[in-house]
């Protein structure tokens, strides 16, 4: 067990930070992970133009192969990059779906030409990529969508609805799944796709969040057609690749967390009084401080056990699904925890309550991260099934046609 | 960057875990449970001849002459056994007190024994109810002579040898204490968890040699290295639990199914499961600070013991309650568990003693990153 870089790691780290040092800020406050605001042209902008920046350098996207424009690096080099990275201000990143879940997705099942059509312009930020799964009636039951696919010739020909896109309104491309035969069950019906979201017959609506941000949208498909030459893998395996996606999705969201800034609370206590007293002296204040910091240093470091593992040549399993559930709950519940130390004024916004902003606004995003990316109930089963080997959920569509599974009450 | 334990570590691990499986299966620990017997003499011995007390101790003084990484999976291994012996005591806190602080003599006269078993060791620290680790301190010393009342003595009524925490002109010192001597009255305590014994000692003028290379951080420095090494007992204990609880409730049906194919259980489990890797996270960053001997021991110890001790307790509970009636039998042993949780939080200063220290700890390294 060691926990100081090797000499190697040293120098790579050195690198990674002189680099930084010449080409960014250093941090000074904390950011909240989902930002309330809108995807402005002014902030896709400044987020493409900070990951040109690094792509010419090779701090782009850098576990990915050289041939693609990554930079070959280890998951190790990697965890450095980032903690490094994250001592430094950099713009909101729009580019969290496509480096963290569609690259991956498409270098474990795309063709060659299909990589080398589509990475290098990921990894330099020129495009923007954003995941077409989620629909109004199949979200935890992602296998349940209807969107619909019909083969025409070389194309496809694409009639639905998706929601929830999170990034639709600024991208180039969308993986998407959608189901190609509905006489089968369902998971067996699925194929996936890369759609490019200037399609004619595509129409994106946002949808305003709790915390008045427009993340995510709701995209509508009429006729849209893609070529044959667009589809990631075979004819009825979008199930398979839509996990690959997935099993991303929680890793690049769970490792996001942002719990670091749990620890400010213990500067944040420092300037409030409860009754007069400062809150540093109130031994609940403090106790439930403690129980924060041992739950995000515990997240920590078990990144830290995760990364060992992969350096190993071990495939993180089902496991990595905990950093969110876990993560996700323990930042809703510190930032209620200091809005509530701010007494009375704790229900006021604004230049009102200025110390109060960044916890706030967490406190309002929080909820959706619960719920992205599979919420914590599913989360939960997933780690009893495949961790703890406990038995599925009944269920009532297991062995039907999707056509014959129930989607609603029975009509009276 | 490798935050894992090697090979070798694992092996030493399963080797325990093989030998406990033999010698100590859940009905040893109901055996001490249920008789007057204080410990399992037999495994006191047989773990002795398996190298474990002396794990940490160096080969020319007995001892095996490993690490605390080997120590700490010795640990987990005692504590998934629920092993009734004073392990602990002796060798987290007795043991590692001679070895930082003890002279050449002292240690020549101690460490061959404490290797072998022949002797246990036990810390003589706090001294009324309601006292958490590190409060004022009564007991005193003067012209080597000591005296005062601890309360509760983990194995005091059978250690041989107890590092006592006294106080000698006005100041707070560790000093070692032969039990066979006179002065020393002892009686035993009724036990929450009557698999491992409680006492109080009574000294009036035993002599005493004074642990000379402790200062006046020595006692905080030595609570810090044995809450990390039984945070690994109490992860030990965790998991068993936790195994057992999987088990049980896989096999047991009610309603046609298993009782796990209920969310109300699964959902449960799962959330265990996470309390448990975000102990055994904190642990293996302590351990990895424990055997480099870290500037950040102090804060890791707090979010191990922490962490371990929740992880634990939390879990026991939720035993007893998804075996249903048959968890709240005395002949079911989810009660072995659900005590001994309770004992190993309330040994070194309960969680919420350690809660505050953290947050001390934490604004004390803030203080000084803002002063330089
Ligand atoms: C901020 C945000 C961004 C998102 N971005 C994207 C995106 O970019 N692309 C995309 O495709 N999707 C995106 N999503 C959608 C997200 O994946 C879904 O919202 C999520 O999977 C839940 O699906 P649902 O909303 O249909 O809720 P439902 O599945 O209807 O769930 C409703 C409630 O029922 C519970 N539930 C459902 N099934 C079970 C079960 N078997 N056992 C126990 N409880 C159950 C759920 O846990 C939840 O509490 C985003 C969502 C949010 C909030
Ligand atoms: C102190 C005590 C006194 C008692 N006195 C009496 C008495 O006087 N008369 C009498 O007839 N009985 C008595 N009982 C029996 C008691 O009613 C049962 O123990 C209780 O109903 C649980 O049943 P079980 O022990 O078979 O556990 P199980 O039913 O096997 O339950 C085991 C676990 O599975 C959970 N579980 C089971 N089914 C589900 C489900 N569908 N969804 C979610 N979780 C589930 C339970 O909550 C429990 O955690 C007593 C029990 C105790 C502990």
């Amino acid at each position: 067990m060691d926990f100081n870089d090797t000499p190697e790691e040293a120098a790579f780290r050195a690198e990674a930070r002189a680099w930084l040092e010449k080409n960014a800020r250093p941090r000074t406050s904390m950011t909240p992970t989902i930002s309330g605001e809108d995807l402005t042209a002014e902030i896709v902008k400044q987020s493409q133009a900070w990951q040109k920046k690094k792509a010419e350098s090779g701090w782009a996207c850098i576990t990915w192969p050289k041939e693609y424009g990554g930079r070959g690096a280890t998951p190790i080099q990697n965890a450095i990059w980032g903690q490094e990275q994250a001592n430094f201000e950099t713009p909101p990143d729009v580019f969290s779906i496509g480096i963290g879940m569609c690259g991956p997705t498409i270098l474990t099942h795309g063709t060659p030409e299909q990589k080398k059509r589509w990475i290098p312009k990921l990894i330099t930020g020129e495009e923007i990529w954003c995941q077409l799964f989620s629909e109004p009636s199949a979200g935890s039951d992602l296998a349940g969508l209807r969107t619909t696919a019909v083969k025409q010739g070389d194309e496809w020909v694409v009639n639905g609805q998706k929601i929830w896109t999170s990034g639709a309104q600024i991208c180039e491309w969308g993986i998407l799944v959608v189901r190609t035969d509905p006489a089968v069950a369902k998971h067996a019906g699925l194929t996936f796709f890369v759609v490019n979201m200037h399609s004619p017959g595509i129409e994106i609506r946002p949808i305003t969040q709790i915390n008045r941000g427009q993340g995510f949208n709701e995209v509508f498909f009429t006729d849209v057609r893609i070529p044959d030459d667009q589809r990631i893998s075979a004819v009825g395996n979008g199930w398979a690749v839509s996990i690959t996606t997935l099993m991303n999705e929680r890793m690049s969201i769970g490792s996001g967390m942002g719990v670091g800034a749990i620890e400010d609370l213990v500067g944040f206590m420092d300037g409030i009084e409860i009754d007069g007293r400062p809150a540093s002296e109130d031994r609940q204040v403090r106790e439930r401080i403690a129980e924060f910091v041992v739950k995000a240093r515990g997240l920590k470091y078990t990144s830290l056990r995760t990364l060992s593992a992969l350096s190993q040549g071990k495939t993180p399993g089902p496991e990595a699904s905990m950093s969110k559930l876990v993560g996700a709950v323990l930042q809703q519940h510190a930032a209620s925890f200091a809005m509530e130390m701010a007494g009375t004024s704790s229900a006021l916004r604004g230049e009102a309550a200025p110390a109060q902003a960044a916890w706030q606004e967490r406190y309002l995003s929080l909820p959706g991260l619960r719920i992205a990316g599979g919420t914590d109930e599913i989360l939960r089963n997933i780690i009893a099934e495949r961790v703890l080997g406990l038995p599925p959920d009944a269920r009532a569509d297991k062995g039907l046609a999707f056509k014959d599974v129930p989607t609603g009450p029975p009509k009276a | 960057m490798n935050f894992d334990f090697s090979d070798d570590q694992k092996l030493l691990q399963q080797t325990a875990r093989d030998y406990l499986a033999a010698h100590s299966p859940l009905s040893t620990c109901r055996e001490i449970l249920e008789s007057d017997a204080p410990y399992a003499a037999a495994l006191w011995k047989g773990a002795a001849e398996m190298g474990w007390q002396g794990a940490v101790i160096p080969e020319e003084f007995g001892g095996a002459g490993f690490g605390h990484l080997e120590l700490a999976m010795i640990a987990y291994e005692v504590g998934r056994a629920l092993a009734p012996i004073p392990f602990g005591p002796s060798v987290f806190v007795a043991t590692e007190a001679i070895l930082r602080h003890g002279s050449a003599a002292q240690k020549s006269a101690w460490l061959p024994k404490l290797a072998n078993g022949s002797a246990i060791g036990t810390f003589a620290f706090t001294e009324k109810p309601g006292q958490n680790a590190a409060e004022a301190i009564a007991a005193s010393v003067k012209d080597g002579k000591l005296s005062g009342v601890k309360l509760p003595v983990a194995d005091g009524d059978v250690a041989n040898l107890a590092v006592v925490a006294a106080k000698e002109n006005g100041e707070t010192g560790l000093y070692l204490v032969d039990l066979a001597g006179s002065g020393i009255e002892r009686k035993t305590l009724e036990s929450f968890d009557p698999s491992r014994s409680q006492a109080t000692i009574r000294f009036d003028g035993a002599r005493c040699e004074k642990l000379a290379g402790a200062d006046a951080n020595a006692i905080a420095r030595l609570l810090d290295r044995a809450a990390v090494l039984t945070a690994f007992e109490q992860i030990g204990g965790a998991d068993r639990a936790l195994e057992i609880t999987r088990a049980f409730i896989v096999g047991r049906y009610a309603f046609g199914k298993p009782i796990a194919a209920n969310q109300a259980i699964k959902h449960r489990m799962a959330d265990l499961w996470c309390e448990i890797e975000i102990a055994r996270s904190n642990a293996y960053y302590a351990a990895w600070a424990l055997a480099n001997e870290d500037a950040e021991l102090p804060v890791a110890a707090c979010l191990a013991r922490i962490a371990a001790a929740d992880a634990f307790e939390k879990t026991t509970i939720e035993m007893i309650e998804f075996h249903g009636g048959v968890g709240y039998t005395w002949e079911y042993d989810c009660h072995l568990f659900y005590r001994r949780a309770k004992q190993l939080a309330g040994l070194l200063g309960t969680p919420k003693y350690w809660k505050n220290l953290l947050i001390d700890r934490l604004s004390t390294k803030k203080g000084a990153a803002q002063a330089a």
